[in-house]
C-alpha cells in the first residue's frame, strides 16, 4: 500500500478491483465501511462475482476477469476527453510534459522495439528526448509529450469498446466514470484498492499501472485517502518481500546484479535511476551505492573492502528469470536438483498442479519445513501417484509457529509490528531461522573440511550472533537496522549510510527501526489515547509500531500539497510547509524536511524517481510504456482492439520454449471462463488443519451461474466435473446468481468461480482435488506472476 | 508480558470484539455477548498477557494472547483475542484470527523430523542430527554439481543453478532476512515466496 489501512477512511470514492475485502480482509474492510458511513464515501466494486463486498457497495460492476486494463483505460480516456484531470497536479507531479523520442510507435497492438526472435521488447526503445543539458526535454504541448501520446493511446478506449471487452454496460460504466471524473478536484480524493487477484494475469503489472496512471491524472497519489493500495494476503508477505525472498532483488528493492556487470560501477550504471531533470533529487538512484555497499559490509564484513569492490563478486548473477514458474520449469527440464520449501506448499499454490507434481518427482531431494504436513511433503503419495516410482528423497522438518517465536510482521500498510514469543516450541519443533542457520553452519563445515566450488562466500559470511546455530531475532533485527562501524552505534536513518565501507545495513529501508534507543516496532501508543497518540488527527499513530521508510505513513506525501506546500485539501493534510519554523509538518515528509518549496530550485515532489515526478509513461515494464489491454492466454474471444495481436506478445510460454506439448485450451473445447479465489474461513491451505475452520467451510465446491446451470441441468449439491486442458476437479456445484452471464463482443460468456483451498492433506482428506490443477502455466511478462485468475474450462454434470 | 489487570473498559471492548459486525466467530447466529464475557473472565483470570499479530492475512490485526503456567510447568494458551489498542483492528478479528488458537495448539503438528527414502511408501522418524546432516550434504553436493562460476560469455556469475528456496510469508521479517542472506551466500538464484503465487 502507498497508504495504510486506517487511512482508507479519508476516501471520497473507493474503486475496489480484483479484490473482495469484505470476505478476504474483513477487519481491514472496516476502514472502507467507515469511509462510507462516516464521510459518505462511495464504494464501487468491479469484480466478476457479486460478493459481500458488492453487497454493501454503491455499485457493483460485473467485469470479465482479466479485462481491468480496458476498464481503467476507459476511465482514463473519460477523464482526458472531458478535461477532468487535476491539471496543476499533473503539471507539477507527473511526467506529462516530458517529450518522447520520435521512434516511439504503437500500431495494431505492437509497441516499437519488438525482437521477433526473442519475443521481447527492447525497453530502452521507449525513451525521452534528451536536451543539450543532458536532461529530458519538457513541453506539454508538444505532439509527443507524454500527455498527448497518452491521449492518443487511450482514445481507443471508448465506452463502447469498454463494453465489448469487459462486458460492463455503457450506462453503468458512464455512471461510474462520472463519479471518478469528480475526483480530479483538489478537494476530492479517491483510493484504489486491490489484492493479489489483480496481479494474477498475463497483464498483471499493467493492470496495476493502469490504476496508478488514473490516480496520477486525478492527483490522488501521495494524499491521505488516496493512493494505490494492495491488500496483501499473507501475514508477512510484505516484510519478506522487503527483505528480498525474491529472485530479482536484494534487500530494500536493490536489483540483483546481472551477468556482465563486472563491478559495482557497472551495476550502478545499469540498476540505479538516472537524474532526468535538473530539480530531481533522484534520491534512490543517487544513493544506490551506499545501500549496496552497506549491505555487502553487513554480509561479508572485513572480507568486503574497497580493494575487492566490497566482495561484489560474491553476489550471484542469474542468467534469466528465476521466479516461481521458472523453478518448476527447470525441474521439468531436469535442471533442478533440490528444493527447500518453508510454510509454502508448491503442490497446491502454483499453477498447473499436475505439472508441478511431475516437477517435484524430477527432483533429487525436497526439504519441507513446516508446522504441519503439506501437499508438498506428502506429494509422493498424492492419490494418483505410485510412491515406488518417485525417486525424490524427502525431508520433513517440524517448524515452530508464529506464536512460538518473536520477531516482526509487516502488514499491507508497511507497519512493522513486533510480536512476542507466547509459547515454547511444541514438542521437537524448531524455529525456521534456527534450522536455516544450523544447516548453513553444517554446509560451511563441509566446505572447510572438503573444499568445493567457490567456497569464499560460504566461508566469509558474517554470522554475528551469540550462537551461530541459534541466532536471536532481536540480534538479526539490529543487523537489519545497521550501524556505524567507527562508533559502533546503530543508525537512526538511512540518510547516514555511506559508500566507503564504514556503515552496515542489512536492509536500508528498515534503517532507523532499531536505533540505540530501542526497537521501535514494539511501540504501542494506539487508540487507548487518540488525543495524545494521534496528534494530527489523521490516524498516523506515529508511535504505534514503525513503518518503512523512516516511519512514514503515506508514501509520496509531498504530492499531497501544491508546489508551494499548501495541502490540496486543508481538511485532509498529508504534509504542509510551515514557513515560520521552516519545516514540513504532518506525516514524516517524503521530502527533505527543511526544503523551502518556494525556492525555484526546490526538489520535484517524487524524490525517488529520476524524473522527480510520477511516471505516466515508463520503460520499467517489459510489455509497454503505456498499459494496453491484451486478452488472457486462454480467452473466449479475439481482442477487439487488435485481433491479430490478441494476447500479449511477450508472455513467456514455458512449455513451448522447452519443447513440451501444448497445455493451453481453446474455447471450442473449454467454452467457459473461470477464475479462482479464497473464502473468508480459509487461508490458502494451512487452515485445512484447523478444526473450527474446516467445520465452517468443510468441502470443496465450484460456483456456477444460475443460467448456465439451467442449461446443463445442474442443481446445487450436484457433483460436477470441471476440466481444463490441464486437469480436472470433481466437486459439488453451488448454483448462484452471484455469477451472471456477460455479453462480450456480442457473445454470451459465462464465468465459473473456483475456491482454492482444498487438497489431499488436512482434516477432511476426502476433499483431495487441487483447484490449481486447472490453472495455466504462464505468467506476466514483467513479473511472471501466473495467470490464476483467467482461464478456460468445461463443466459437466456427473 | 505483564500480569492481566482487566479493566472495565477492556472488558467492554472484549465483549464488543467477540460479536462485532465484522469480527468474531459466531457461526451459531445468535448473540453470545453475555456468555463470552462471563467465560472469558474465568478463562483469563490470573493469566499472563502477551502481544502478538494475526498469522493469517496482512491486515496485521494485533492480538492479545493469554497464557498460564500450569503446575507441571507447561505453558497453556488460554485465549487469543483482538488488541483493543491497535489503530489497525481496534480489537476486532475475523473468523480466522478469532480461531488462531487452534492453529497455535494442535494435535496435528509434525511430531519430529521425518525422512522418506527414494521410492519408499512410508515416512521414517529420524533425529534432528540425521535430518540436518542429510540436508547439509544434499545442499553441498547439489551446489557443487550445479555451480556456475563463469558463463558461456566469460562473465563471472558465481551462481548455484540447481537448488531453489521458496517460502517466507509466514516468517518473522528477521527470519526472512536471514533466509535471503544465507541463500544468496550459497549462490542461489531461484528464490521465491508467496508474492507471485
Ligand atoms: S483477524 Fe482476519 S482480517 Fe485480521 S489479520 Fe487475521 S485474517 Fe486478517
Amino acid at each position: 500500500m502507498t497508504n495504510h489501512w486506517r487511512d482508507i477512511r479519508h476516501a471520497d470514492l473507493m474503486l475496489i478491483n480484483g479484490a473482495n475485502p469484505a470476505e478476504a480482509h474483513p477487519v481491514g474492510f472496516q476502514w472502507m465501511m467507515r469511509a462510507k458511513i462516516e464521510r459518505g464515501g462511495k464504494m464501487i466494486h468491479t469484480d466478476p462475482r457479486f460478493t459481500r463486498t458488492s453487497a454493501v457497495s454503491d455499485k457493483h460492476l460485473r467485469i470479465r476477469t482479466g479485462t481491468d486494463v480496458a476498464y481503467f483505460g476507459g476511465l482514463i480516456n473519460y477523464v482526458l476527453q472531458n478535461n477532468l484531470e487535476h491539471k496543476e497536479y499533473v503539471r507539477f507531479a507527473t511526467n506529462a510534459s516530458f517529450v518522447i523520442k520520435e521512434s516511439y510507435n504503437f500500431t495494431d497492438g505492437m509497441f516499437n522495439g519488438f525482437d521477433e526472435a526473442k519475443k521481447v521488447y527492447d525497453t530502452t526503445a521507449w525513451a525521452y528526448e534528451i536536451g543539450p543539458d543532458g536532461f529530458a526535454v519538457q513541453d506539454i504541448d508538444h505532439p509527443r509529450s507524454v500527455l498527448n501520446l497518452m491521449r492518443a493511446h487511450y482514445s481507443r478506449y471508448t465506452p463502447e469498446m469498454v463494453e465489448r471487452i469487459t462486458g460492463i454496460q455503457r450506462a453503468d460504466f458512464l455512471e461510474v466514470a462520472k463519479l471518478v471524473g469528480e475526483m480530479g478536484r483538489p478537494d476530492k480524493v479517491m483510493t484504489i484498492i486491490y489484492a493479489v487477484g489483480l496481479t494474477h494475469h498475463t497483464t498483471g503489472v499493467q493492470l496495476i499501472r493502469s490504476g496508478a496512471l488514473l490516480q496520477l491524472l486525478l492527483g490522488n497519489m501521495g494524499r491521505p485517502g488516496g493512493g494505490m493500495n494492495a491488500e496483501r494476503g499473507h501475514a508477512n508477505i510484505q516484510g519478506n518481500t522487503d527483505h528480498a525472498i525474491s529472485w530479482d532483488i536484494l534487500p530494500g528493492y536493490l536489483r540483483i546484479p546481472a551477468p556482465g556487470q563486472k563491478n559495482i560501477d557497472d551495476y550502478i550504471a545499469r540498476s540505479a535511476a538516472k537524474k532526468l531533470h535538473a530539480n530531481s533529487l533522484n534520491f534512490f538512484g543517487a544513493n544506490y551505492r551506499k545501500f549496496l555497499v552497506s549491505l555487502l559490509k553487513s554480509w561479508y564484513g572485513d572480507a568486503a573492502t574497497a580493494a575487492n569492490d566490497f566482495a561484489f563478486a560474491h553476489l550471484p548473477k542469474p542468467a534469466s528469470d528465476a521466479s516461481w514458474l521458472s523453478i518448476f520449469d527447470a525441474a521439468l527440464r531436469g535442471k533442478m536438483e533440490g528444493l527447500m520449501l518453508s510454510g509454502m506448499t508448491a503442490t497446491s499454490i502454483g499453477p498447473d498442479s499436475n505439472q508441478v507434481l511431475q516437477a517435484l518427482s524430477n527432483l533429487k531431494w525436497l526439504c519441507v519445513m513446516d508446522a504441519y504436513s503439506t501437499t508438498s511433503s506428502e506429494f509422493w503419495r498424492e492419490p494418483s501417484i505410485d510412491p515406488s516410482k518417485v525417486q525424490t528423497e524427502v525431508i520433513l522438518l517440524p517448524a515452530t509457529h508464529w506464536i512460538e517465536k518473536d520477531g516482526s510482521f509487516t502488514n499491507s500498510g508497511r507497519w512493522a509490528q513486533w510480536k512476542e514469543a507466547v509459547l515454547p516450541p511444541e514438542g521437537e519443533a524448531r524455529h525456521d531461522h534456527w534450522i536455516l542457520a544450523e544447516v548453513f553452519d553444517r554446509v560451511r563445515a563441509l566446505y572447510k573440511e572438503q573444499g568445493g566450488k567457490y567456497p569464499e562466500p560460504v566461508l566469509q559470511l558474517v554470522m554475528p550472533y551469540k550462537d551461530v546455530r541459534r541466532p536471536e531475532l532481536d540480534e538479526i533485527a539490529k543487523e537489519i537496522n545497521g550501524k556505524d562501524l567507527i562508533t559502533g552505534q546503530r543508525l537512526t536513518g538511512f540518510a547516514l549510510l555511506k559508500d566507503d565501507g564504514t556503515t552496515t545495513a542489512g536492509d536500508w529501508i528498515y534503517t532507523g527501526h532499531y536505533p540505540e534507543s530501542g526497537n521501535l516496532t514494539k511501540r504501542r501508543d494506539g487508540i487507548q489515547d487518540p488525543a495524545k497518540n494521534d496528534p494530527t488527527g489523521m490516524g498516523y499513530y506515529p508511535n504505534w509500531a514503525w513503518s518503512w521508510p523512516a516511519n512514514r505513513r503515506v508514501l509520496y506525501n509531498r504530492a499531497s500539497a501544491d508546489s508551494l506546500g499548501r495541502p490540496w485539501d486543508p481538511k485532509r493534510v498529508g504534509i504542509q510547509w510551515d514557513a515560520v519554523t521552516g519545516r514540513w509538518t504532518g506525516d514524516v515528509p517524503d521530502y527533505p524536511a527543511t526544503a523551502d518549496p518556494a525556492k525555484p530550485d526546490s526538489p520535484l515532489p517524487f524524490i525517488m524517481t529520476g524524473e522527480g515526478t510520477g511516471r505516466l509513461f515508463s520503460n520499467g515494464v517489459a510489455d509497454g510504456p503505456f498499459p494496453e489491454h491484451y486478452e488472457p492466454i486462454e480467452s473466449p474471444i479475439d481482442n477487439p482492439l487488435h485481433p491479430k495481436v490478441s494476447a500479449t506478445p511477450v508472455a513467456f510460454k514455458y512449455d513451448e520454449r522447452a519443447g513440451r506439448p501444448n497445455r493451453f485450451g481453446t474455447s471450442a473445447d473449454y467454452p467457459y471462463v473461470a477464475t479462482s479465489y479464497r473464502l473468508t474461513e480459509h487461508e490458502h491451505y494451512v487452515t485445512q488443519h484447523v478444526d473450527q475452520l474446516v467445520a465452517l467451510q468443510p468441502e470443496a465446491f465450484v460456483e456456477v451461474p444460475a443460467e448456465l446451470a439451467k442449461e446443463k441441468g445442474i442443481a446445487t449439491g450436484d457433483r460436477v466435473r470441471v476440466s481444463s486442458k490441464r486437469g480436472k476437479l470433481e466437486v459439488r456445484a453451488v448454483v448462484t446468481a452471484r455469477l451472471g452471464p456477460l455479453t462480450i463482443d456480442g457473445k454470451k460468456v459465462y464465468q465459473i468461480g473456483i475456491p482454492i483451498h482444498w487438497g489431499f492433506v488436512g482434516i477432511n482428506t476426502s476433499q483431495h482435488w487441487l483447484a490449481n490443477a486447472l490453472t495455466p502455466f504462464v505468467g506476466d511478462a514483467s513479473s511472471r506472476t501466473p495467470e490464476f485468475k483467467a482461464f478456460l474450462v468445461n463443466i459437466e454434470k456427473m | 508480558m505483564s500480569e492481566v489487570e482487566v479493566s472495565r473498559r477492556q472488558f467492554l471492548q472484549i465483549g464488543a470484539a467477540g460479536t462485532g459486525v465484522l469480527g468474531g466467530l459466531s457461526p451459531l447466529g445468535f448473540d453470545l455477548t453475555q456468555a463470552i464475557t462471563v467465560k472469558q473472565k474465568l478463562r483469563i483470570e490470573g493469566a499472563t498477557v502477551s502481544h502478538s499479530v494475526c498469522p493469517y492475512c496482512a491486515v496485521g490485526c494485533a492480538l492479545l494472547a493469554y497464557t498460564k503456567k500450569n503446575a507441571d510447568g507447561k505453558v497453556e494458551l488460554l485465549q487469543i483475542e483482538g488488541d483493543p489498542d491497535s489503530p489497525v483492528n481496534e480489537g476486532r478479528l475475523c473468523p480466522k484470527g478469532a480461531s488462531a488458537l487452534q492453529l497455535a495448539v494442535s494435535r496435528r503438528r509434525v511430531p519430529s523430523p521425518m525422512y522418506r527414502e527414494p521410492g519408499a511408501k512410508e515416512w521414517k522418524t529420524v533425529s534432528w542430527d540425521f535430518a540436518l546432516d542429510r540436508l547439509a550434504r544434499n545442499i553441498k553436493a547439489s551446489r557443487d554439481r550445479t555451480f556456475v562460476t563463469t558463463d558461456a560469455n566469460g562473465n563471472l556469475v558465481n551462481r548455484c543453478e540447481g537448488i531453489a528456496f521458496a517460502g517466507g510469508a509466514a516468517f518473522s521479517s528477521e527470519e526472512g532476512y536471514l533466509a535471503t542472506k544465507l541463500m544468496r551466500s550459497l549462490g542461489y538464484v531461484y528464490l521465491e515466496q508467496q508474492a507471485r503465487v
